[in-house]
C-alpha cells in the first residue's frame, strides 16, 4: 500500500481540473511544485554535504535573465531561459572549482556561496536603473485583448498550462534526482563527503564529480527562478536572491527530509500549509502579526535539527521501514 | 584636476574608520567559530537585537545613553549564551553544517521577533552630533567615536584573552579540547563564556552602529554577509587576519564608493572577494 | 591513597580492563607496567574520568570518584600528564603552566609553584615565553610534568612519559621522574619500557590484556623470571 502511494498521488495531480479547483487553491497548488521543484534542485547538492547557502543567485540569474532580456532587448524567455543556464553554469563552476580544489566544504563553503547570492542581490540593486532595484520589475506584458498564449514570450493567462508545465518540470527534477542517485557518481561522493582520501585513492575524481552535482543544481534552480518570473510576473531581488530565501531552501528540504526524494516536496509543502494555515487561524489579525509564520519557521528549523534532523519523511519512513522489520509476535 | 584630491583622502580615511568598526564586528564571530568551531550565521541578528535594546531603554524608557547601551551589551552577552546553550550545545556532536543551520533558525526567529515588537518602520536613536571638520574634510563624529571604541574593544579582548585565566582557557580549547578537564576546565563552560563574550561584542558593535545607522528588523540583511566575507577573507576563525581583511574590504567599500555610486562599493568589495577565494579559498591568512 | 577495586572500563562495547584492583599509599611511587594495549592508559583515563568508570570503584583518599565528573577530579588532588604531553602548541610554556593552575585553589599559589617548577625545570625557565610547540622533546615533557604540578596535587599520574623520545632523553626523563619521587610527590606511572622504569619506583603491577598480573617491589619483579623472559628478553 505504501508504494503505491506516491502513484495515486501523482494521479490525483494529473486529474486535477475536473476537481473544479478555485483559482486560489490552484495557485497554492503551482506553488508547492514551483517551489518542490526547486528545493529537490537544492537537495541534489545539500544531500551529499555540498550546503549551499547561495542558491538564492541561482534563482535570481533565472528570473532576472529572462525579465532583463526580454523588456530591454526583446529576447524571448525561451533563449533567456539558456542564457541563464549558461551564466549560472559559469557561475557555479566559478565557485565551486577553487572551492572543491581546495577541499573547502561543510560551513566553510556555505559561507563562500552565501557572498554569491549576496552579490547577485547587491548587483541587481545597484543596476536599479535597468533592474527596478528593490522595487523589483515585471516582464512586460503581451497578453492584451483576449491573447490568452504567447507562446514567444512564454506568457500563459491561464493558470492550467503553468499547471502542468510546472508539475513536468517538478517530475522531470525527481527523475534527475534519482538519476544522480543511481549513478556511479552518487556512490562516489558518499564515499566524498565521508572520507575524501579513501575515495580519491580508488581513483575517482572528486573534483569532477562535485561539480558536475553543483553544476545540475544550480542550473535546475536557476530554471526554477525563470519559471517563477514567468508566472508571477513580478521579481524582486529580495525575493529571488539573498541570504533570506537561500535560507528558506534549506529549512523547507531539513523540514521535509534531505535524503529522501520526495522529502523536499513535503517540506514545500509543509512550508506553504503552515503560511497558509496561519492565515486561515488568524484571519483579519494576520495582519496584527506580521511575520509570525517567518517565527514559527525559526524556531520550527531549531527544533527540527535538533530532533528530527531527517526531516519529517525522513523520520516517518524509518519508522514506517522499523515497523515492517520487526518480527511479528509469535503464534501461540 | 588637481593630483592630491583630499575628498578622496577623506574616502581613505572614512574607510579606516569602517575598517575599525567592521574589524570589531569580524572579532566576535572569529572567537566563536574559532573557539567552539560553529558559524553563528544570525550575528548580525543578534546585533540588531542589541540597537533595538539600547532604542528601547535610551528612546523609550529615557535611560542615559551609556547606561542603555551597557544593558545592551550584558542583553546580547546573556543571549549569546543562552543560545550557545540550548540551540546549539545539542547538535555540537552533529555536523558542523548542522550548526549553522541551527543558527539560521535564530535568524528567521529574531528577525521575527522584532517585527512583531517593533513593525517595520526605521527607528532611530536619535543623537545628533556635529561633524569634525578637518580642513575640507568632514568626518561625522559617531564614525570617529566608534573608531575609538571599536579599537579599545579590540584590546581589551586581547587583554581578557591573554592576562586571565579564563581567557587563556579559550584560547587553549581551540587548541586541545580533550585534555581542558585534567586542568580542572569544565569545556562546556568554556563555551558558554566564549559565547557571552562574542555576544558582548556584538552589542558592543550594535552601540556603535545604532549612533550611526537606523534600525529595522532586516537590517541584520544589510552587514551580516559583508562580516562574514571578512571573516572568511581573512581566513575564519584567524582573528588577526579578520581585522586586516576588515580594513582591506572597508577600503574597497569607502574608496570604490567615492569613484563610483556607494552601492558600486559593496559590489567591488564583494567581486574583490569572490576574486580572492578563486585564488586562495581558505583566506588571506587561512591555514591549511 | 588511591584504591582502585575491582575497576572495569572501557570505550563504548570494546572493554580494556577487567577487574583491576591496585593501590597508591601516600609517600609512594608505583608503576603500571606492560606490553602495548595492555589497557593502561585506559587505567589512568577511568581514575581521571575522562572515561566512565564500568563496573568496580576508585576511590581517593576514602572519596569514591565514581560520581565526580571529569573536570573536578583535580580538585581531589588528582593529576595527570598525559600521553604525548598534550601541551597547548601555541601558547607559551608559561601560559600552558598558568593553565596548569587554573583550580580556584591553586590560583593564589601560582606564583610561588611557577617558581619551584622553574627551579626543577631551568630550562622551562629560559624558555618561559616561547610558544611550547618550538620546544624539543624531552623540554616538553618537562612542561608537561610542571603543568600537573602547578595544582598541587596530591597523587601525580605519568602516563608514558619516555614515549617518542629519543633514548638520550629518556633517561633524563627517568631521572627526572626520580626526583620526583625524591621530593616527596605521590606518584603513578604507567610505562611499556619496563627495564627504566623499576629502577625509579617503590612498586609495581604488571598489567596484560586489562588484567593485573602480577605485583610486587620494583626489586621483586625485576628479578622475576616471568618478566624477565617476557619483557627483558633475558
Amino acid at each position: 500500500m505504501g508504494r503505491a502511494l506516491p502513484w495515486i498521488g501523482l494521479a490525483a495531480l494529473l486529474a486535477l481540473p475536473v476537481t473544479g479547483i478555485g483559482a486560489y487553491p490552484l495557485h497554492l497548488v503551482i506553488m508547492c511544485l514551483l517551489w518542490s521543484y526547486v528545493y529537490t534542485s537544492w537537495s541534489i547538492m545539500g544531500r551529499l554535504g555540498l550546503v549551499s547557502l547561495g542558491h538564492g543567485a541561482f534563482l535570481g540569474i533565472g528570473a532576472y535573465s529572462v525579465v532583463m532580456l526580454w523588456n530591454h532587448f526583446g529576447v524571448s524567455p525561451w533563449i533567456g531561459a539558456l542564457v541563464a543556464v549558461v551564466v549560472s553554469a559559469a557561475a557555479a563552476l566559478a565557485i565551486g572549482f577553487p572551492c572543491f580544489r581546495f577541499r573547502i566544504v561543510g560551513h566553510y563553503f556555505a559561507l563562500v556561496t552565501l557572498a554569491l547570492s549576496e552579490v547577485t542581490r547587491l548587483l541587481i540593486v545597484a543596476l536599479r536603473d535597468q533592474t527596478g532595484g528593490s522595487l523589483g520589475a515585471t516582464p512586460d506584458t503581451v497578453l492584451v485583448q483576449g491573447t490568452t498564449v504567447a507562446l514567444g514570450a512564454m506568457q500563459f493567462a491561464s493558470k492550467w498550462v503553468w499547471f502542468y508545465a510546472i508539475l513536468g518540470c517538478w517530475l522531470a527534477g525527481l527523475w534527475v534526482w534519482h538519476r544522480v542517485d543511481r549513478s556511479m557518481t552518487r556512490l562516489a561522493l558518499e564515499a566524498i563527503s565521508q572520507e575524501e582520501d579513501a575515495a580519491a585513492s580508488i581513483g575517482i575524481n572528486v573534483t569532477r564529480s562535485k561539480l558536475f552535482v553543483t553544476v545540475i543544481s544550480a542550473v535546475m534552480t536557476s530554471l526554477g527562478g525563470v519559471l517563477y518570473a514567468q508566472y508571477q510576473l513580478y521579481v524582486n531581488p529580495e525575493t529571488v536572491s539573498g541570504i533570506g530565501i537561500s535560507l528558506q531552501m534549506v529549512f523547507g528540504v531539513i523540514a521535509g527530509g534531505m535524503f529522501v526524494m520526495l522529502g523536499p516536496t513535503v517540506g514545500a509543502v509543509f512550508t506553504l500549509l503552515l503560511a497558509e494555515g496561519l492565515r486561515l487561524a488568524l484571519g483579519e489579525h494576520f495582519k496584527q502579526f506580521p511575520a509570525l509564520d517567518l517565527a514559527i519557521y525559526g524556531m520550527l528549523l531549531v527544533l527540527f535539527i535538533i530532533y528530527m534532523p531527517k526531516g519529517i519523511l525522513g523520520a516517518a519512513l524509518e519508522a514506517w521501514q522499523r515497523r515492517r522489520l520487526t518480527p511479528a509476535p509469535a503464534r501461540s | 584636476m588637481p593630483v592630491f584630491d583630499v575628498f578622496l583622502l577623506e574616502a581613505v580615511v572614512n574607510g579606516i574608520l569602517l575598517g575599525g568598526l567592521l574589524a570589531l564586528l569580524s572579532l566576535g564571530l572569529n572567537l566563536v567559530f574559532g573557539v567552539i568551531d560553529v558559524v553563528w550565521i544570525c550575528y548580525a541578528e543578534l546585533i540588531m537585537i542589541g540597537m533595538y535594546a539600547v532604542y528601547v531603554l535610551h528612546v523609550q524608557q529615557g535611560w542615559p545613553l551609556v547606561l542603555a547601551m551597557a544593558a545592551g551589551i550584558a542583553a546580547v552577552a546573556a543571549l549569546g549564551a543562552l543560545m550557545h546553550h540550548f540551540v546549539i550545545r545539542p547538535v555540537l556532536a552533529a555536523e558542523p553544517i548542522n550548526q549553522l543551520l541551527v543558527t539560521g533558525g535564530v535568524l528567521f526567529f529574531l528577525q521575527a521577533a522584532a517585527t512583531l515588537a517593533f513593525g517595520i518602520e526605521f527607528r532611530n536613536l536619535g543623537v545628533r552630533m556635529p561633524p569634525i571638520a578637518i580642513g575640507e574634510m568632514s568626518f561625522s563624529l559617531p564614525r570617529v567615536i566608534a573608531f575609538v571604541v571599536a579599537l579599545a574593544g579590540v584590546a581589551a579582548t586581547y587583554l581578557f584573552l591573554t592576562r586571565s585565566y579564563i581567557g587563556t582557557a579559550i584560547r587553549a580549547i581551540s587548541q586541545d579540547r580533550q585534555i581542558m578537564p585534567l586542568m580542572g576546565v569544565n569545556p562546556d563552560r568554556v563555551f558558554t563564556v566564549t559565547s557571552a563574550l562574542g555576544g558582548a561584542l556584538a552589542g558592543l558593535g550594535a552601540c556603535l552602529l545604532v549612533l550611526q545607522y537606523d534600525i529595522h528588523p532586516a537590517i541584520g540583511l544589510s552587514f551580516g554577509p559583508i562580516t562574514f566575507m571578512i571573516c572568511v577573507l581573512g581566513g575564519l576563525g584567524n582573528v588577526l587576519g579578520g581585522l586586516v581583511a576588515a580594513f582591506i574590504f572597508a577600503q574597497f567599500i569607502s574608496v570604490g564608493g567615492f569613484f563610483f555610486h556607494i552601492e558600486w562599493g559593496y559590489v567591488i568589495a564583494f567581486a574583490f572577494f569572490i576574486a580572492v577565494m578563486f585564488w586562495r579559498p581558505q583566506g588571506i591568512l587561512g591555514g591549511k | 591513597m588511591l584504591a582502585v577495586r575491582n575497576l572495569s572500563a572501557g570505550y563504548g562495547s570494546f572493554q580494556t580492563l577487567f577487574g583491576v584492583t591496585m593501590d597508591v599509599n601516600a609517600g609512594e611511587s608505583v608503576a603500571v607496567i606492560g606490553p602495548n594495549g595492555a589497557g593502561k592508559t585506559t587505567l589512568l583515563r577511568a581514575i581521571s574520568k575522562l572515561i566512565p568508570l564500568g563496573g568496580g570503584e576508585v576511590t581517593m583518599e576514602g572519596r569514591s570518584l565514581r560520581e565526580v565528573p571529569a573536570h573536578e577530579v583535580i580538585a581531589h588532588g588528582v593529576s595527570q600528564v598525559p600521553e604525548n604531553r598534550r601541551l597547548f602548541a601555541r601558547l607559551t610554556v608559561e601560559e600552558n603552566l598558568r593553565m596548569g593552575a587554573f583550580l580556584p585553589a591553586a590560583r593564589p599559589r601560582f606564583g610561588e609553584r611557577l617558581e619551584f617548577v622553574y627551579s626543577l625545570f631551568p630550562r622551562l625557565r629560559e624558555r618561559r615565553a616561547q610558544p611550547a610547540g618550538t620546544l624539543s622533546g624531552g623540554e616538553q615533557q618537562m612542561c608537561a610534568i610542571g603543568r600537573a604540578l602547578m595544582s598541587g596535587p596530591k597523587l601525580l599520574l605519568l602516563d608514558e612519559p619516555s614515549a617518542g623520545l629519543a633514548p638520550v632523553v629518556v633517561q633524563s626523563i627517568f631521572e627526572l621522574v626520580q626526583r620526583i619521587c625524591g621530593e616527596g610527590f605521590t606518584v603513578l606511572i604507567v610505562e611499556q619500557n619496563i627495564r627504566q622504569v623499576l629502577k625509579v619506583v617503590d612498586r609495581a603491577y604488571l598489567l596484560e590484556t586489562g588484567h593485573i598480573r602480577s605485583s610486587g617491589t620494583a626489586a621483586e619483579l625485576l628479578a622475576s623470571d616471568e618478566i624477565r623472559k617476557a619483557y627483558l628478553g633475558l
